[in-house]
């Protein structure tokens, strides 16, 4: 019997080449890795297609691997991949939120009256208090609506699909009932920091470097502590080439996504309003009128290198989406709340012998999707510096498609978070570069719809072909 | 995903059917003979478990009318009968499922009360359920801690050392087995069936009901759970077992309890009585020479 197996196991790893030896060895996940290189070659694609009609600065000769639209596409995709991260935690758990762009738009209306109509008035514009109550009760709305949906669907019994296409209906009609058909602008301007529009919501270069260092040292503090638990414990080890090169590639990301943002001017004329203000004399540049330049110098255009500039560095809202990333990973992957919401949606049956309160944790999971829905509508509103209960029509729909793209089963039990960021990116990535390509918004859906099945489809074909 | 496993179980049903009697000969079947008398002599002194006039009713129907069995420790009791005979029913109420009408139990000579599935694990009673019961989609670690999961200082899950406690459990159970990395749906059927013991003896079960523990499995499986079953007796865990399967009863069980119309026919060493008395106390109630008749025996 023994014999049998040992022959027969032994040829294959000898058979198994340096890639599948490698990829065994760091543990990465083939399927993410996939993601990541057709991500890239979107990218690259828009790229030389972009410059292929318009010459820019990009990596490729276009205008999408530029500084600028990446800067741009991390702020445009950070409401979506916010509320992504939650929604990977409910398809997870067998349920699914269809509410959440109804839901967004009534929060950031409820918010925006509360912000406009009532403390503007009452406080005096600009009061500090103004922001923080109106981030305070973004997130109480977002979660209290959320809790509501999970109560109905675990307590009444009812489907979550119907519960919340039900909100989907319900809550923009709140919306519009509360905004009476207006758009509520302006917000107030503390709060319009949280949409990365404005100089102040911009981390500069100085600190997204010490940023950018922290986690650096958190990432490799992570491998060298993971490894030294396992040693303690006699497990097997990763090779030490692969935990090195683990920790190298993911300082390399985050150096590089740091230089990238790093590498993205102030607008010209808030640069000049900066120097105005600050009443320093920008120094003449060498003028120069190729249409790439985006920076001033005195009354000139000039290439960015020369004369005065000021670079933006990470935005508040892509700090925002980050770290909600990383807290959530940590709540899936390192909490027990976490290990119940997969088990759970591994086997109901199990998870509720197994003593835990099924119920419970799906109202919980539901509050907390309406928490990060309450987070996006913070972004939103303040991006848009108004609320209106158009603000999250069909997020919903990217919100789900960014989950599913990321390789999150609608079956239950199978999902990462960071998978659903991809999602978002890749998403968002489309859209973005198929307005640079000047296509129609119907072009953008069809293939965003096309990228959506295409995506399934490819993610099955994977399963079926490592089982 | 799911076509595969189910096509997998229906083959291996097949196969196994015919070679069954045949098994029975081997020498797997005669090492389990020969521990029946060893271990088998008449149980004494107080019980592990004594469940005394369960009656359970839904509805009009009895589901159990005075029932009464007992298991001793490192002993493997074996519950017979049709579908709809009650013994699923009866166990129900021993785990927690199920809220008895009439009659109680008693751990270790003491009358205890047991309304939930809490319960019966306060007592030291673990179940394994047919479908098993495990979340298919974590690791083998993460289901053997599901619900009472090891925590670090800082509220953290210490997923290192539930492995470490995970590792030690399966050693013992399943010595080969190395797969603690993956997803617990993509190991075999015995595999799994040894997870989930490991779950339930774990935290010191000392009665373990198993529900049709082999019905999902291969030939070579259903050993490996068989050799696991010996394993737990030997460590003094006493074991109901339920089972349609004659030939898996026979190999594993001290004594067998037939029921038949939620009462009991009879109550026998597996050595004193056949395989066709038995098949005649499930079919007719009719209880042989070698038996000790209960209410539900035919009368002549």
């Amino acid at each position: 019997m023994t014999n049998t197996t040992s022959t027969s196991q032994g040829p294959a790893l000898e058979q198994e080449g340096p890639i599948k030896k490698f990829f065994r060895a760091t543990e990465i996940d083939t399927r993410i890795l996939g993601m990541v290189v057709a991500l890239i070659l979107v990218w690259c694609i828009f790229d030389i297609w972009s410059g292929i009609i318009r010459p820019n600065e990009g990596l490729f000769g276009g205008s999408f691997l530029t500084p600028r639209n990446l800067w741009t596409l991390l702020v445009q995709t950070s409401s979506i991949a916010v509320m992504s991260t939650g929604m990977v935690l409910l398809i997870v758990l067998r349920q699914i939120d269809l509410s959440v762009g109804s839901m967004l738009s009534l929060v950031a209306v409820a918010t925006g009256v509360l912000q406009v109509y009532q403390l503007g008035p009452s406080l005096g514009v600009g009061h500090p208090a103004i922001w923080v109550l109106g981030v305070v009760m973004c997130l109480a709305i977002g979660t209290i609506i959320g809790a509501f949906n999970g109560f109905l669907t675990a307590y009444a019994k009812i489907p979550a699909f119907i519960v919340t296409l039900g909100g989907l209906i319900a809550y923009s009609g709140v919306a519009f009932l509360l905004a009476k058909g207006e758009t509520v602008a302006p917000m107030d301007q503390n709060f319009s920091v949280f949409g990365g529009g404005v100089e102040r919501s911009w981390l500069g270069p100085f600190w997204s470097w010490i940023v950018a260092f922290i986690a650096c040292a958190a990432i490799i503090y992570a491998i060298v502590n993971g490894r030294r638990q396992r040693q303690r414990f006699g497990f097997p080890l990763r090779p030490v080439w692969a935990e090195v090169f683990l920790a190298s590639v993911g300082s390399i990301v985050m150096l590089g996504t740091t230089l990238v943002m790093n590498s993205y001017a102030w607008p010209p004329k808030l640069i000049e309003n900066f120097a105005k203000a600050n009443s320093i004399v920008i120094p003449a540049g060498i003028e120069n009128k190729d249409g790439k330049a985006i920076c001033m110098a005195a009354e000139n255009v000039v290439r960015c290198t020369e004369g005065f500039i000021l670079y933006t560095g990470y935005s508040l809202p892509a700090l925002i989406a980050i770290g909600v990333c990383l807290v959530m990973t940590f709540v899936a992957t390192r909490t027990s709340f976490g290990r119940y919401v997969y088990a759970t949606g591994g086997n109901p049956e199990a998870a509720e012998l197994a003593g835990i309160n099924t119920k419970w944790l799906t109202v919980k999971v539901f509050a907390l999707m309406g928490f990060l829905v309450g987070v996006s509508s913070i972004i939103s509103s303040a991006r848009l510096n108004a609320a209106t209960n158009a603000l999250g029509q069909t997020n919903e729909l990217y919100v789900i498609a960014a989950t599913v793209i990321g390789g999150t089963s609608l079956a239950g039990g199978v999902g990462t978070i960071y998978g659903a960021m991809i999602g978002a990116l890749m998403m968002q990535s489309i859209i973005s570069g198929m307005s640079l390509l000047n296509l129609a918004a119907a072009y953008q859906n069809m293939v965003v719809g096309g990228v959506l099945v295409l995506a399934v489809y490819l993610d099955q074909l994977y399963r079926r072909n490592v089982k | 995903m799911a076509k595969t496993p189910a096509k997998k179980t229906t083959a291996a049903k097949k196969i196994s059917k015919p070679v069954a009697p045949e098994t029975h000969e081997t020498p797997v079947a005669v090492t389990g003979s020969q521990t029946f008398k060893q271990t088998r002599a008449q149980p004494e002194g107080i019980p592990l478990i004594e469940m005394k006039e369960i009656s359970i009713a839904f509805g009009g129907i009895k589901a159990v009318d005075h029932a009464s069995i007992n298991l001793f420790p490192g002993e493997v009791v074996g519950l017979l009968g049709h579908n709809g005979a009650g013994k699923s029913t009866l166990i129900k109420v021993l785990s927690g499922a199920y809220k008895r009408d009439a009659g109680s139990i008693h751990v270790e000579g003491k009358e205890v009360t047991i309304n939930n599935p809490r319960d019966a694990k306060g007592h030291g009673i673990e179940t394994i359920y047919q479908t098993l019961a495990l979340a298919d989609n974590v690791d083998a670690a993460a289901n053997l801690y599901l619900g009472r999961e090891l925590k670090t200082k800082m509220g953290t899950l210490d997923d290192v050392a539930m492995e470490a406690e995970c590792r030690k459990v399966m050693h013992r159970l399943n010595p080969n087995f190395r797969r603690f990395k993956e997803p617990v749906m993509k190991l075999s059927g015995g595999q799994r069936q040894s997870v989930a013991i490991a779950r339930a003896i774990h935290f010191n079960a000392r009665i373990l009901i198993m529900d049709e523990p082999t019905a999902a499995l291969g030939p070579q499986e259903t050993a490996q759970v068989g050799e696991l079953i010996k394993q737990l007796k030997a460590e003094g865990i006493g074991i109901f077992l339920i089972s349609h399967d004659l030939h898996d009863v026979f190999d594993l069980a001290d004594r067998l309890v037939v029921m038949k119309n939620g009462k009991v026919v009879g109550t026998a060493s597996t050595k004193d009585v056949d395989h066709d008395e038995v098949l005649g106390m499930i079919i007719a109630g009719k209880c042989p020479p070698g038996a000790i008749p209960g209410p539900g025996a035919m009368r002549n």
